[in-house]
């Protein structure tokens, strides 16, 4: 599994400047750790303590928040996010079959990332397009009406474009 | 339907999130390609042809939908339309005044609409939603404008209870009612929130009526912020919602630069401030303290009550919450008057309501039924019954609150008492339907494991009990069930309902319980005989060909992902246990039901 292995060369800078926009708001906890996580990917331990420090409160309470959320992450994440939606619509239609696609394809259970940062799963609750159940979102890229083949197809596509893309 | 009036061709393109996801902006850009090009009939040369994007107008399954508005003529509409077939649908309908007949949508398109009264949805894939002006061109803005010229906040709450309006989010508490609350709490800030944190698996409800007309919610909101006396407000949207939270973002900031929002709206003295809060991913924000607890920015845990929001919510300011579909009705109520409205629906519940109708059902999508309608016509004459000819089950409603209702149950009438006299809820309505193949236990068995992943730890009750009683499912499903466990299920969830502080934690064991209780027989095939008769749970699943039943089609082989069935023409298949990984793709699709 891919660790924290970047993470000393990554510039902090930036979230100086975004923090500032933040500062002294109220309610602005989440936005902020929004706005950081969408320009680094993730929010490390290093990224929260800068951000306690320009926004004056501690990282211990940026951390508690972040925690509870499932749309924050503390490690880096693949190129492609894979989100297989395992609400009800989709269960009763076969979805658990494509989470298992996924791992046969790349090896990867819930919440993982390929070692090459390639790609990560993600089973969420409902992504809401129960019409064309089973569904799964590929960053944000909706895909419908599967069958775990067509999926697989799918898959193969995105890894083929990743390959092309280095 | 009528014909139409204007003197333009007009296409219009469902662009909700099912229509983006089977193509609708290629097919966009196709009819525009098409359009601009030299090779068009002469009628597109002459007339302004205009391609219009709009929400979701229902029937998600049959994207790419495209409607054509032909002066003088009904509007037409296709079906699962892609790029491709742009030039001929131009051409040959377009051009020639003969409609594509293969492409066109069939009877049950039609039949889905027949039984539904779209009011709330009216303008849903009619209206563009990223186009103020058309909004207003269709009637839009109108409430507001009367609310604040001609009513007072008393005319307008009294509209709202004579109307009978009842929350939309599930509990059904009437909404006038709750403004009062609100009004009366002594403060000059007050805060309005709405809650489209839909986060029910099998709801989609306000995301279409977000997606499909944004400027209906935030007219309602306004209406609601009038009569309350409300100066600010959020609508707290999903992340999961993209679309949804683009179009809002847009509709907020149009709708200010036109004096909607912001100070003394319409030149009167009445101001709101709306603002767009986007979760960050937790089920539990969708109770309407944890909301508001995620609103101020911190971990979404719902607090008790009493003190209730209306008196101290948001920042500790009287704070009235809604659902969108609430908002939503509330345009048409002040527009129509509440005569008008409360003819609609039952005695006791007023209105329509909208389901997401999924699962195993023909036509899948987004319906609005009147109160009272039954659960069977919405499943078989809106939805067209279930497919591959398998038979009916179950349908689930009401979401991780809600419950399972089998076939005996199907003339129950949708209104909020009968839904929960029956042992399921309205909920935000989401209606999932469930064929012979789906398993009870299982199915209790995914609510739970939703309702325990996001429980947020704070009282023991939901935090462990809905746990244990996971356990206790996973080892039925796994054939290691005991005798009392039915019995232990049924009174742990007695515990967790009443001890539990807040909604999920109290509703958590609904989908367990109804499934007790109109599926016992099944609970007990897997605790006592080892066998899962709907044959979902794959470690019950013995996976042999049976000889009587095989017609020797080879279709398992086939769909085989692992190579692991033998098969020959005029041959029964044959299953080898060692390379077998118990995936169920041959269960699924054997036409005959040979493989046990």
């Amino acid at each position: 599994m891919a660790e924290n292995a970047v993470a000393e060369e990554i510039d902090l800078s930036k979230i100086d400047k975004i923090c500032e926009k933040y500062k002294g708001k109220k309610g602005s906890t989440i936005p902020v750790l929004q706005a950081v996580q969408e320009e680094y990917g993730y929010l490390s331990k290093e990224m929260l303590e800068r951000m306690g420090d320009v926004l004056n409160v501690s990282p211990h309470e940026l951390y508690g928040v972040l925690t509870f959320y499932a749309q924050f992450y503390t490690s880096p994440r693949g190129k492609y996010v894979i989100r297989v939606c395992r609400g009800t619509a989709c269960h009763v239609k076969g979805s658990g079959r494509i989470s298992e696609v996924v791992k046969e394809e790349f090896g990867i259970g819930n919440g993982e990332t390929t070692d090459d940062y390639g790609f990560t799963l993600e089973e969420v609750s409902c992504i809401g397009a129960c019409g064309m159940a089973p569904v799964i979102m590929v960053n944000d890229k909706t895909h419908g009406n599967l069958t775990p083949e067509k999926s697989r197809e799918i898959f193969r596509e995105y890894a083929k474009k990743l390959k092309e893309e280095e | 339907m009528s014909a139409v009036k204007t003197d333009i061709i007009e296409v219009h393109i469902c662009t909700g999130t099912a229509g983006v996801a089977s193509g609708a902006f290629e097919v966009m850009d196709a009819f525009n390609e098409v359009f601009k090009s030299k090779n068009v009939p002469a009628i597109v040369k002459e007339r302004e042809c205009k391609v219009k994007k709009t929400g979701c107008r229902g029937l998600c399954e049959r994207d790419v939908l495209v409607d054509i508005y032909l002066p003088g003529e009904e509007v037409a509409t296709y079906e699962h339309v892609t790029p491709d077939k742009v030039q001929t649908i131009v051409d040959e309908h377009i051009g020639g005044g003969e409609p594509v007949k293969k492409w066109a949508a069939k009877k049950s398109y039609y039949d889905f609409y027949k039984l539904q009264k779209r009011y709330v949805l009216k303008d849903c894939g009619v209206v563009d939603p990223e186009d103020i002006d058309d909004y207003i061109q269709l009637g839009g803005y109108e409430a507001i404008t009367k609310v604040v010229k001609e009513m007072s906040p008393e005319d307008v709450i009294e509209e709202v209870k004579k109307a009978n309006l009842r929350g939309r989010g599930g509990g059904g508490f009437p909404s006038g009612l709750k403004w009062t609350f609100c009004r009366k709490s002594p403060g000059n800030h007050k805060y309005l929130v709405c809650n489209a944190d839909e986060g029910d698996p099998g709801a989609f409800m306000d995301r279409s009526i977000i997606e499909g007309n944004p400027h209906d919610v935030i007219e309602g909101m306004l209406i609601a912020a009038y009569a309350i006396g409300c100066n600010e407000g959020y609508i707290y949207l999903r992340a999961e919602y993209p679309l949804a939270i683009a179009r809002v973002k847009k509709a907020l900031k149009v709708a200010e630069e036109r004096g909607y929002l912001g100070d003394n709206i319409l030149g009167t003295e009445f101001s709101f401030k709306l603002h767009l809060k986007e979760g960050a991913g937790a089920f539990v924000c969708g109770e309407e303290t944890a909301l508001l607890a995620s609103i101020e920015g911190e971990r979404g845990m719902p607090r008790p009550r009493p003190p209730f929001p209306a008196v101290k919510g948001l920042w500790q300011k009287p704070t009235n919450v809604n659902n969108v579909e609430t908002y939503a009705n509330l345009p048409m109520i002040i527009k129509n008057g509440s005569e008008w409205y409360s003819n609609i629906g039952t005695e006791k519940s007023k209105g329509t309501k909208i389901f997401a109708l999924s699962g195993k059902v023909k036509s899948t999508g987004l319906v609005e039924v009147p109160m009272g309608i039954t659960v069977r016509e919405l499943i078989y004459d809106v939805g067209g019954g279930i497919p591959k000819k398998r038979k009916f089950k179950a349908v689930q409603m009401g979401g991780p609150s809600g419950g399972c209702l089998p076939e005996d149950l199907l003339d129950t009438p949708i209104d909020y008492d009968s839904l929960i006299a029956a042992g399921a809820m309205m909920g935000s309505g989401g209606v999932v339907v469930m064929d012979e193949t789906n398993c009870m236990v299982n199915i209790a068995k995914f609510f739970l494991t939703f309702t325990q992943r996001e429980s947020c730890g704070k009282c023991i009750p939901c935090r462990v009990g809905t746990k244990t009683m996971l356990d206790i499912l996973e080892r039925i499903s796994e054939g290691n069930g005991r005798e009392g466990d039915i019995e232990l299920l049924e009174s742990l969830a007695e515990d967790i309902r009443v001890s539990s502080l807040c909604g999920l934690g109290q509703t958590a064991p609904n989908p367990v319980l109804t499934t007790i209780r109109y599926f016992r027989d099944e609970y007990e095939a897997h605790i006592y005989d080892q066998k899962c008769p709907a044959r979902e749970c794959s470690e019950l699943i013995e996976f042999v060909v049976k000889d009587e039943r095989c017609k020797k089609c080879g279709i398992c082989k086939k769909v085989c992902p692992v190579d692991a069935i033998t098969w020959e023409k005029g041959q029964v298949a044959y299953i080898d246990k060692e390379t077998c990984v118990k995936c169920r793709e041959c269960i699924v699709n054997c036409p005959f039901n040979a493989i046990d």
